[in-house]
């Protein structure tokens, strides 16, 4: 009896091993064949889903094209994107969701400083990789030493100096602020009243505005009298046509040299065709523009394509600015992962500190705050926009970059208002 | 920036955004003022009018003509509206008030996301030749979109006035607003009488919403800029009061243009809503309410 129970004994262990030993084998076949999840909260409504929305297809047309590449370690890659409404009360509890209930392997942040602002903690707090996604000065008080910024913007110098180069070139001595109360402008706005302070330029008018404005008459109004020689706007979609209608109603004055700065919505191509002319003379940030300058390798290519589909998905059919550079995370992702063979977030944000990355909007190099290590800003003047046209803003010499030196492709037309007509 | 130069401008701009905020707000008057209906989805229904001048502008209609001609099938679509609200909760009692709240919350998000299903995010603008101009008094420099949206708000606040005043439809509105069960007792049928109301106070979000758009861009969550402004009026109007309605939008626009242009635009939401408390501390029943 003893004898038959450890016999018995003896083969249930047995078995038990060669269980555990396939068992083993099975759960890294099963995990393989798991794909490996990247997340995102992005505005699909709200005033800032006319560019999330076009990122979101940028970004799936990265995951279509690695995916038929094979994918990454093996393993597809899916995409979960929720929608955040353009607001920040929403991003902790979507990336809270992707991260506890979805299981995401990497995180790519919201489009735009506003809703990005409220997860910085959260992914600082658990030691994750956090891909931003156009958000402005999004790391400088939190310092997470895994953010990796996609736009060019950095900080407000070099936002702004090409912008205040452009004005001092002109002889401006004066300038006015009008900026949107919310966290990306504030950001750019502090940093900008430093920097006109510093070469010498005089503040003559600011004012911070609610985000829900609806008309800018008074202020347009108040700048004209306050005669600046350079106007600085940093506003969000909706109050930028606001404030471009009401320059054209109410104008501005003879005295302003320049005009424009960080006008969130004047790289969306349905906000520049609304606007059409009333466009001309602006000078503005962008990311990208179809000068000879800017012929990135692949950029061209990526553009074609993204056209056709951006036509079917009905989103912005251009593509110029946050399309390219959410490519452009998934680009390097895909070099981070592939090089180190790993999903380790502490490894890959290593690996994204110390290289190059190679993607459709050129170089990228970063810093140690997840910015770049080289920002490319280009100030660009509207020119010679005519009313009802898209096909006009994939042509050259409608957009022209003033700034910076090595992307230029003209001069400034000034004043102002001769630059408008 | 204090400066008394500008003064003037900010009166006559206060007056205009005033105008265009009474605009807004009226049908709100109309349905919530006056016949207690808790009519969250009234900012969905005026971007929902936008939409509609949007659509008959790319077919060269001029954006507030497109809004007149929009009123007869908003007309019937608040008929609808009014019609289930009444069936499915006001005739259960008034603890289905807050159920009614939902009701309206839903159907505003439907309008949002069925518009975004059918238009898309973007932002939609219409043309005229009265957008994008202006008209010079000296120094001042008055927008044509503003003074056009302003007269016509003038002008629907006194149409409603006097139909509500003289007709015999709207003395049969105010009746039921003021006493449901006498209105009964006469031989009139308080439902259909507010089913008409409710119909009407569609009906000017159609041309409400056509004056929106030519004040500035439209896109499917723009209701909730003007929820609170809106609701903002009407009570402090006093419920009900039409005139009252345009009144209170003077007084908003004007007080927001000031305080925006002397002391900055961020104190401009703080001292209208101030003055809403202020007001309905000292008279509760809002400035011409009864």
């Amino acid at each position: 009896m003893e004898a038959a129970k450890r016999r018995w004994l003896s083969r249930a262990a047995m078995f038990a091993a060669a269980v555990a030993v396939s068992g083993a084998g099975f759960v890294p076949a099963a995990h393989a064949q798991q794909p490996i999840k990247i997340g995102i909260g992005i505005a699909q409504t709200g005033q800032l889903s006319g560019g999330g929305r076009a990122a979101l297809l940028a970004l799936r047309m990265w995951v279509e094209d690695v995916n038929a590449r094979g994918g990454m370690l093996g393993r597809k890659v899916e995409l979960i994107a929720y929608d955040d409404q353009s607001s920040p009360a929403t991003t902790p509890g979507i990336y809270t969701k992707l991260l506890d209930v979805d299981k995401v392997d990497l995180l790519i942040a919201p489009y735009g400083t506003v809703p990005t602002a409220p997860i910085m903690p959260l992914v600082k707090e658990r030691n994750l990789l956090l891909m931003g996604n156009f958000s402005f000065q999004g790391n400088h008080k939190v310092h997470h030493d895994m953010y990796f910024n996609n736009a060019p913007l950095r900080d407000a110098a070099s936002w702004c100096d090409g912008f205040f180069k452009l004005g001092q070139g002109a002889g401006a001595k004066t300038v006015a602020f009008l900026a949107a109360d919310q966290e990306f402008a504030q950001n750019l706005a502090n940093g900008a009243k430093e920097i006109a302070n510093r070469v010498g330029l005089k503040t003559v008018y600011e004012q911070s505005y609610p985000p829900t404005t609806v008309d800018f008459s008074s202020m347009i109004r108040a700048i004209r009298a306050a005669k600046p020689d350079i106007v600085f706007v940093m506003s969000y979609p909706n109050d930028t046509v606001a404030i471009v209608r009401a320059v054209n109603e109410i104008g501005v004055g003879d005295s302003v040299k320049l005009f424009g700065g960080g006008m969130v919505g004047l790289q969306f191509t349905p906000i520049m065709e609304s606007l059409g002319s009333m466009l001309n003379g602006i000078v503005n940030y962008h990311t990208y523009v179809p000068e000879k300058t800017m012929e990135f390798p692949g950029i061209k290519e990526f553009l074609a394509r993204y056209a056709t589909k951006a036509a079917e998905a009905k989103v912005d059919p251009l593509g110029y600015y946050l399309p390219p550079f959410n490519y452009a995370i998934g680009q390097m992702l895909e070099q981070a992962i592939t090089a180190t063979k790993s999903l380790d977030q502490r490894k890959l944000a290593d690996y994204l500190h110390t290289h190059e990355m190679k993607t459709i909007v050129g170089p990228i190099r970063f810093r140690q705050d997840g910015e770049w290590d080289t920002p490319r800003v280009p100030m660009i003047q509207f020119r010679g926009i005519v009313d009802k046209n898209v096909e006009q803003f994939r042509q050259p010499g409608k957009q022209v970059i003033l700034e910076p030196a090595q992307y230029k492709t003209g001069e400034l037309v000034q004043p102002f208002e001769k630059a408008r007509k | 920036m204090f400066s008394l130069e500008l003064l003037p401008d900010a009166i006559v701009l206060g007056i205009l955004v005033g105008c265009f905020y009474a605009a807004v707000s009226i049908g709100l008057s109309l349905a919530f003022g006056l016949l207690d209906v808790p009519h969250i989805a009234h900012p969905a229904f005026l971007v929902l009018g936008s939409y509609g001048a949007y659509l008959l502008g790319r077919q060269g209609w001029d954006p507030l003509v497109a809004g007149l001609a929009l009123m007869p099938l908003f007309f019937l679509l608040g008929i609808a509206v009014y019609r289930f609200y009444y069936e499915t909760f006001e005739r259960r009692g008034s603890e289905a008030g807050v159920r009614g709240l939902a009701f309206f919350f839903g159907v505003a998000f439907m309008i949002e996301v069925g518009l975004i299903i059918v238009f898309g995010v973007d932002q939609r603008m219409v043309e005229a030749d009265y957008i994008g101009r202006s008209f010079s008094v000296g120094e001042m420099r008055l927008p044509l979109r503003m003074l056009v949206a302003s007269a016509l708000a003038v002008v629907l606040t006194l149409a409603l006035t006097v139909y509500l005043s003289k007709t015999f439809t709207g003395r049969a509105i105010r009746a039921v607003a003021q006493d449901e069960p006498a209105l009964r007792l006469m031989g009139a049928d308080p439902v259909r009488i507010k089913q008409r109301a409710f119909g009407i106070a569609t009906a000017v979000t159609a041309i409400a919403g056509a004056m929106l758009i030519v004040v500035g861009p439209v896109e499917p969550s723009l209701d909730r800029v003007y929820i609170g402004r809106t609701f903002c009026v009407v009570v402090l109007a006093g419920l009900g009061s039409m005139t009252g309605t345009l009144a209170a939008g003077l007084i908003l626009g004007i007080s927001e243009s000031i305080v925006l242009t002397l002391f900055g635009a961020s104190w401009a939401p703080a001292v209208s809503f101030g003055l809403l408390l202020i007001v309905l501390g000292v008279r509760p029943q809002g400035l011409f309410g009864r």
